[in-house]
């Protein structure tokens, strides 16, 4: 898939207490969890999140709790993809099992400056920075990640597995 | 080539004589859990799909212990959701907040000998990697991970590179696993061990006990890691046969890491070199030594959680506490981790030194440790926690901060009114 938009760029090891803070875990409606993405880290994500835009990180993006709430609120808030140099493991599992897509690419990352418009292709892993002009090339997902989001996420993949 | 002991659990649970750090492999599961945050979604999805009925109500563990004793409206109905859910699947292992065995998750499942030597294990709660300590392979997932394992009794996982932690040597007084996992992280940083299982060997590890190990392998995902496991010796053997079913006496055959499995490096542990340590906010690899930093006036005191709610920990507090009182203007919270450790404080006389000493003893709840009840933080306060994460507003107000530490130092801080070990006292 393609995205293009705005970057909105964050340091290393944002952990998922402040992408969605466990006080507003006592809900599972996106929409709601939208509403309080990143406000300890950065009250203005709200007012400046516009639907496409991209998260660039730091490493370790999405240490801590194991709430798939942090992948979901990331992806109704509007924001098409996050790239970072590498993700903590349960939230990289959380975003493929959920459609957030996340590529992992260091040189992007160190590139990248917040406010650059950039475009994305996710099956090529091609990221183009339209302000600097620069483009940068993620890693590929395994071929056994690329088939469980080919089969609609996890549970079409599970889904087809208990036919 | 050799395998470590997570490479050999997977590679049986996968049907495999070997397996390599990279693949990827379809594992079977021996239990699963989830809590009242984690469960509700995976609960939508597993109808939503008509997932029908679980794959196995014997080994599937559901525990209401975040939110819980509920502490609003919304808690409620995820609790309800899950309580529902867990009777209309007849599930065996669904703990009510107040009954025998209920408790906090991790703390209960080891108490109630539900995860043994060579066991995969996986929980819909990042620190479900607690029971390495007993030579299982367990790992914290999300809840759609779960509601498709509670379908399939399966999930996939990548084979992971291991790091090899090698302890020798015994703890100083007033140390204790938790010491050793937070100087551990100090040395490595929070994501020294991503993707990576921690791999624990040496003569260090006869002296740690079931409580420290259990703690150690709780903070394993607090470097990154997948997993953190122990070997499987003669403490581990008598702490499992007094808790499951039937008795335990021996481990797998074939359960202990090959001569020559393959560790992406070797961290060398002398226990003896460690002092009590605690982490400053916001991340818990900034370690500091206690007595290397200026005087830290606290406002609050947490002793409890997954991470040090065991009647060990307890013990602890009580020989801290004992005859002295917390300081004016210090809240003390003590959590006892489960109905037994509670019950064990009741009959052996450390509710009465914990109350006499001014402190607030509550039902077993994660409640605090992630700002959620009993025990939140205004803006501005500090506060000492033995739990296992200081992230930005962890435990309430996102200019609060959490100072990570062990139970002694946890006690010893609630007396001074400041971040102190006992030897201060």
């Amino acid at each position: 898939m393609k995205f293009s938009g705005k970057v909105i760029k964050y340091g290393s090891n944002v952990d998922t207490d402040v992408i969605i803070p466990a006080r507003y875990l006592n809900t599972s409606v996106k929409e709601e969890l939208a509403a309080h993405c990143m406000e300890d880290l950065d009250p203005d994500f709200k007012t400046k999140v516009e639907p496409g835009d991209i998260i660039v990180a730091g490493s370790n993006f999405g240490c801590g709790s194991s709430r798939e709430h942090a992948p979901v609120a990331i992806k109704a808030s509007g924001i098409s993809c996050v790239i970072a140099p590498s993700f903590a493991r349960i939230f990289y599992r959380n975003s493929i099992n959920t459609g957030l897509p996340i590529l992992e690419c260091p040189e992007a990352s160190e590139g990248i400056s917040d406010g650059d418009k950039i475009e994305i292709d996710t099956d090529t892993g091609e990221i183009k920075d339209i302000t600097t002009g620069k483009v940068y090339q993620a890693s590929a997902f395994p071929a056994f990640i690329s088939e469980i989001i080919n089969s609609d996420g996890l549970v079409g993949y599970t889904k087809s597995k208990l036919k | 080539m050799g395998m470590t002991m997570t490479q050999k659990i997977l590679a049986m649970h996968a049907g495999k004589d070997n397996c390599a750090p990279g693949d990827l492999i379809e594992a079977k599961l021996d239990l699963l859990l989830g809590n009242d945050i984690t469960t509700p979604p995976a609960i939508d999805i597993f109808e939503k799909n008509r997932f029908g009925t679980v794959f196995d109500k014997n080994k599937i563990v559901l525990v209401p212990d975040h939110f819980a004793p509920n502490k609003d409206i919304k808690s409620a109905e995820q609790c309800k959701r899950m309580r529902d859910f867990a009777k209309s699947q007849d599930i065996r292992y669904y703990y009510e907040q107040g009954q025998e065995g209920m408790g906090v998750e991790h703390v209960i499942i080891p108490e109630n000998g539900l995860a043994r030597p060579g066991d995969v294990i996986i929980g819909a709660d990042s620190h479900t990697c607690t029971y390495g300590a007993l030579g299982a392979f367990s790992t914290g997932v999300g809840s759609t991970d779960l509601a498709c394992a509670m379908a399939a009794g399966t999930t996939w996982f990548r084979v992971p590179e291991a790091i090899r932690v090698d302890l020798k040597g015994k703890l100083n007084p007033y140390c204790s696993g938790k010491d050793v996992i937070l100087y551990l992280i100090g040395k490595i940083g929070v994501d020294g061990a991503l993707y990576e299982s921690l791999e624990f060997t040496g003569e260090g590890i006869s002296s740690l006990s079931m409580a420290d190990r259990l703690t150690i392998c709780n903070m394993a995902i607090e470097c990154g890691g997948k997993n953190g496991i122990f070997p499987v010796d003669e403490k581990t053997i008598e702490y499992l046969d007094a808790r499951i079913e039937g008795g335990y006496k021996e481990a797998p055959a074939w359960l202990f890491p090959d001569e020559d499995a393959v560790y992406e490096k070797t961290v060398g542990i002398d226990l003896s070199e460690i002092t009590p340590m605690v982490s400053f906010p916001h991340l818990p690899s900034n370690t500091h030594a206690v007595g290397t930093f200026e005087k830290i006036t606290i406002d609050q005191v947490v002793i409890g959680s997954c991470t040090n709610g065991r009647f060990e920990d307890m013990e602890k507090a009580a020989a801290v506490l004992k005859g002295r009182h917390v300081a004016d203007g210090i809240r003390a919270i003590i959590l006892p981790g489960s109905q037994r450790v509670y019950k064990q404080c009741l009959k052996e006389g450390l509710l009465e030194i914990f109350v006499d000493a001014g402190c607030v003893v509550s039902a077993p709840t994660c409640g605090p440790c992630l700002g959620g009840h009993m025990g939140v933080l205004a803006k501005g306060e500090k506060c000492v926690s033995t739990t296992n994460r200081n992230f930005v507003g962890r435990m309430g107000h996102k200019e609060s901060e959490v100072y990570l530490a062990g139970v002694e130092v946890a006690a010893a801080s609630a007396i001074l009114g400041y971040i102190a070990s006992p030897e201060e006292l």
